[in-house]
C-alpha cells in the first residue's frame, strides 16, 4: 500500500496550461498519473493536449470529474489563492509545487485549512510520487523510482532524487515519497507523515531529510521517540552552513543559533534514528537497518 | 530584505508609531542642518547621530553618539561618515558607514523591548514583549525566558486588544501607557501584515520622561517572496549593503553564498547544495561556497554559474554536482564542455550528472579533451575535488 494516494486517485492540475503545469501534467501522465481536469480561470472549455477537460474552477473540475487530489502549478503571486480555491471544493489532497509564496500568504492558507479536512503538501516541494500504484503528483523524475516498501520525507527537491536513486540502486523501492518543501510555513511535517507511514502496512523503514532551520526535525525526533517502531534513516544537510544566511529555501536559515545541523543530528540519534554521515550514505544508511 | 533604522522608522511613522524627530542624511553639512533644525524645533540641544548600516551593535562599535548642540553633532557626523563599522554582526572587516540618522534626544524612564516573527511551529505571527529593553534579546531568552511575554496571532483577525492589553500589563503600564502601548502593538502587527515583514523589531520601545512610549530604535526584515506587490521595495533597497557577488547571483536567480574554503560548487537545488558543501567537508576539503542554480540547469546556466564560482581567486577546483533527474545529461555535458572551452577554465573540473543519458553525458566530457574528471556518484565526486584542490592528480 501507499500513503496519501492510491490507484484509484483522481488527480487534477491547477495551472495546467502553463510552462511549467504543461511540462510537469505529461511527465505526471507519462508516470501513470490519473489526471482527470485541468483547471485555468478563463480557459474552461478546451482541452490539455485533445484529452485532458480544462475548467474555469476546480469546484466545477470536482463536481464533473470527481477529482480527489489537486497538483498546483500557478505561479507564487496567486499559489495561496489556489490551495484555498481547492480546499473550498473539498479536495482532499492538496499538493502546492510552487516556490516564492510569500510566507504570510502561507499563513493565512493554513489558517483556511484548519477548517476544511483537506490535507497540504507542500509549496516549494517536488510533490510525492508512490511507485507501486504509478502514481506521481508533482516533479519528481519518476525513472530514478522503483516500486516498494521504504518511504521517504524531504525537506528538499533534488536531494531526495538522491536519496530515491541511491534506494533503487541498492534494489531497494519506495512505497511513497513525500517532498514536505523547504519553506518556514507549509502544510504536512514530518510528524504527519511519520504518523502515516508507521501505520502503512506495506512501508517497512523510513528515510527523513531534514536541513538546517526550524525545529521540524526536533519535533520528528520526539514522535520519533515515542511513536514509531519502524527503523528510520536520516541526513540531515547544512552541517557546513554559516549562521544567519538563508541557504537557497526560505525556511533553510540558522536564526539566533538556532536551527543548526547539530542539533537536529543530536536530537535525532538521540531518538534512536541511524544518521548516515554523508549525503553519499543514505540509501546504504536505510539498508542497513533492514 | 534588510533595511536601514532610518526606513524602518519612516515605516513606523507611516504605521503611527511614534518614533524620534529626526532625518537620514548623507553628508557632514546636511548633518550639521539637520541638527541645527532639531534643536531649534524642540528647544533640545541633545541630538542624537547614528550610523545607518545593516547590522546590530552599532552603539558598541562607536557608530552612535549622544552629543549637545550642533558643533558636537557635526564632529560626531564627521567622525562616523565614512568609518569602517565592526560589530558582532558585521564580521572583523566591518561595514563603511554611508548614511547617518540626526534624530532629537530623549529622556528616558524605562526601556522596554517588542519583536514580531513568524512563529513557524505555530504557523502564526509571534509578539514578543519583555521589561528588558535594551539587552540582546537572544541572551533574555537563553538566561531568563520567563521575562518575555508572547501572543499569536493571524493575519487577517490582527492583533487583538485583550491580547496586546495582556503584554501592556505584563510589561507595568498602566493608564495613559497602558492605552499608548495597546495602539503601538496593535499597529506594528499591522505593519509586520501589511508590509510583508518577516521580522520587526523594536529595542528599546522606551517610556519617556513625560510618559510618552517612543520606538527609539527600529529594525526591520521583509519577506523578499512579497517583493512583487510592494512598489517601495526598489526605494528602500541599498545595494552598497549587499554583497556583490551574491547579488549578482540573485538577478540570475541563483542563490550563492560566499565561503571560506578553495573549492567551488555548482549544484542545482538548495538541499542538494548544502550536502555538497557538507560532503566536501567531510571528505577533508573546505567548499569555497554555496551555490544553488536552480531546479532547471542548461548550458547557459553552467556557463553563468561558473563565472560566479571563479570570480573568488581562491577557488582551485570546481565540483560541478548535478542531479538532473527530467533534464538530459548529455545536453548539460555539452553545456559544461562548451563554458570550460569559452572561459578557458584553467582549474581542475570534476562532474557529477545524474538523470536521463547519462552515459552519452560522460562520454562527451570524456571526449572533450578538457581535463573534465567525472564522477559516478557525489561521494566519489567530492574526493576527487578534494583530492585536485591539494594539488594531487585524480584519476581521469
Amino acid at each position: 500500500m501507499t500513503i496519501l494516494v492510491t490507484k484509484e486517485t483522481k488527480v487534477l492540475v491547477q495551472g495546467i496550461t502553463g510552462g511549467a503545469g504543461a511540462f510537469h501534467a505529461r511527465q505526471m501522465l507519462d508516470a501513470g498519473t490519473s489526471i482527470v481536469a485541468g483547471v485555468t480561470p478563463g480557459k474552461g472549455g478546451q482541452r490539455f493536449d485533445d484529452r485532458i477537460p480544462v475548467f474555469d474552477t476546480v469546484a466545477e473540475a470536482r463536481e464533473a470529474t470527481s477529482a480527489d487530489a489537486s497538483v498546483i502549478f500557478v505561479p507564487a503571486p496567486f499559489a495561496a489563492d489556489s490551495v484555498m480555491e481547492a480546499a473550498a471544493a473539498g479536495i482532499a489532497l492538496i499538493v502546492c509545487i510552487t516556490e516564492g509564496i510569500p510566507t504570510l500568504d502561507m499563513v493565512r492558507a493554513r489558517e483556511f485549512l484548519a477548517g476544511t479536512g483537506s490535507r497540504l503538501v507542500g509549496p516549494n516541494c517536488p510533490g510525492l510520487i508512490a511507485p507501486p500504484v504509478s502514481q506521481k503528483l508533482g516533479i519528481t523524475p519518476h525513472r530514478v523510482t522503483r516500486p516498494g516498501r521504504i518511504g521517504v520525507i524531504s525537506r528538499s527537491g533534488t536531494l531526495t532524487y538522491e536519496a530515491i536513486g541511491q534506494l533503487t540502486a541498492l534494489g531497494l523501492g519506495q512505497s511513497t515519497c513525500i517532498g514536505i518543501g523547504g519553506d518556514p510555513v507549509g502544510g504536512m511535517d514530518f510528524v504527519d507523515c511519520l504518523d502515516l507511514f508507521e501505520r502503512d502496512p506495506e512501508t517497512d523503514g523510513v528515510i527523513m531529510i531534514g536541513e538546517i532551520g526550524g525545529s521540524a526535525e526536533e519535533q520528528a525526533a520526539a514522535f520519533i521517540k515515542e511513536h514509531v517502531r519502524k527503523p528510520v534513516a536520516a541526513f540531515i544537510a547544512g552541517v557546513t552552513a554559516p549562521p544567519g544566511k538563508r541557504m537557497g529555501h526560505a525556511g533553510a536559515i540558522i536564526a539566533g543559533g538556532k536551527g543548526t545541523a547539530a542539533e537536529k543530528i543530536a536530537a535525532l540519534k538521540e531518538a534512536g534514528v541511524a544518521v548516515s554521515p554523508t549525503p553519499a550514505a543514505i540509501g546504504e544508511t536505510m539498508a542497513g537497518l533492514l | 530584505m534588510k533595511i536601514h533604522e532610518y526606513q524602518a522608522k519612516e515605516l513606523f511613522r507611516k504605521h503611527d508609531i511614534p518614533v524620534p524627530a529626526g532625518e537620514a542624511v548623507f553628508d557632514v553639512e546636511q548633518a550639521a542642518a539637520v541638527a541645527r533644525r532639531l534643536i531649534a524645533a524642540t528647544g533640545n540641544e541633545t541630538v542624537v547621530v547614528k550610523a545607518q548600516i545593516h547590522a546590530g551593535g552599532r552603539g558598541k562599535g562607536g557608530g552612535v553618539k549622544v552629543v549637545k548642540g550642533e558643533a558636537a553633532a557635526r564632529e560626531a557626523a564627521t567622525k562616523i561618515l565614512g568609518m569602517q563599522l565592526v560589530t558582532h554582526q558585521t564580521g572583523p572587516e566591518g561595514k563603511k558607514v554611508g548614511r547617518l540618522l540626526i534624530e532629537q534626544g530623549m529622556g528616558i524612564a524605562r526601556e522596554l523591548y517588542l519583536g514580531l516573527v513568524i512563529d513557524r511551529e505555530k504557523r502564526r505571527i509571534c509578539l514578543m514583549a519583555s521589561t528588558e529593553g535594551g539587552m540582546e534579546i537572544e541572551e533574555v531568552a537563553a538566561n531568563t525566558p520567563e521575562k518575555i511575554l508572547k501572543a499569536w496571532f493571524e493575519p487577517a483577525a490582527g492583533l487583538r486588544s485583550f491580547q496586546a492589553r495582556d503584554l501592556a500589563f505584563g510589561l507595568g503600564l498602566t493608564g495613559k501607557q497602558m492605552n499608548r502601548g495597546v495602539k503601538v502593538m496593535q499597529s506594528l502587527a499591522r505593519l509586520f501584515a501589511e508590509e510583508d515583514a518577516s521580522l520587526v523589531e523594536i529595542n528599546p520601545l522606551v517610556v519617556t520622561a513625560e510618559g510618552e512610549i517612543v520606538a527609539l530604535d527600529g529594525k526591520i526584515n521583509l519577506d523578499d517572496n512579497a517583493a512583487f506587490r510592494h512598489q517601495i521595495r526598489k526605494e528602500l533597497r541599498d545595494e552598497s549593503e549587499e554583497h556583490p557577488v551574491e547579488a549578482e547571483a540573485a538577478a540570475l536567480g541563483f542563490s550563492y553564498v560566499g565561503m571560506d574554503g578553495d573549492i567551488g560548487c555548482c549544484v542545482n537545488g538548495a538541499g542538494l547544495a548544502m550536502a555538497t558543501m557538507d560532503i566536501i567537508k567531510h571528505e577533508g576539503g573546505e567548499p569555497a561556497n554555496f551555490l544553488d542554480v536552480g531546479g532547471g540547469a542548461d548550458a547557459e546556466t553552467v556557463k553563468q554559474a561558473f563565472k560566479i564560482i571563479l570570480s573568488d581567486a581562491r577557488v582551485k577546483a570546481i565540483f560541478v554536482n548535478i542531479f538532473g533527474g527530467i533534464l538530459r545529461c548529455d545536453v548539460l555535458a555539452e553545456g559544461v564542455v562548451g563554458a570550460a572551452k569559452e572561459m578557458g577554465i584553467e582549474v581542475p573540473l570534476v562532474v557529477r550528472l545524474e538523470g536521463t543519458n547519462v552515459e552519452i553525458g560522460r562520454k562527451i566530457l570524456a571526449d572533450s579533451g578538457l581535463k573534465i574528471h567525472t564522477a559516478q556518484d557525489m561521494g566519489e565526486g567530492a574526493r576527487l575535488a578534494v583530492g585536485l584542490a591539494r594539488g594531487e592528480g585524480g584519476a581521469k
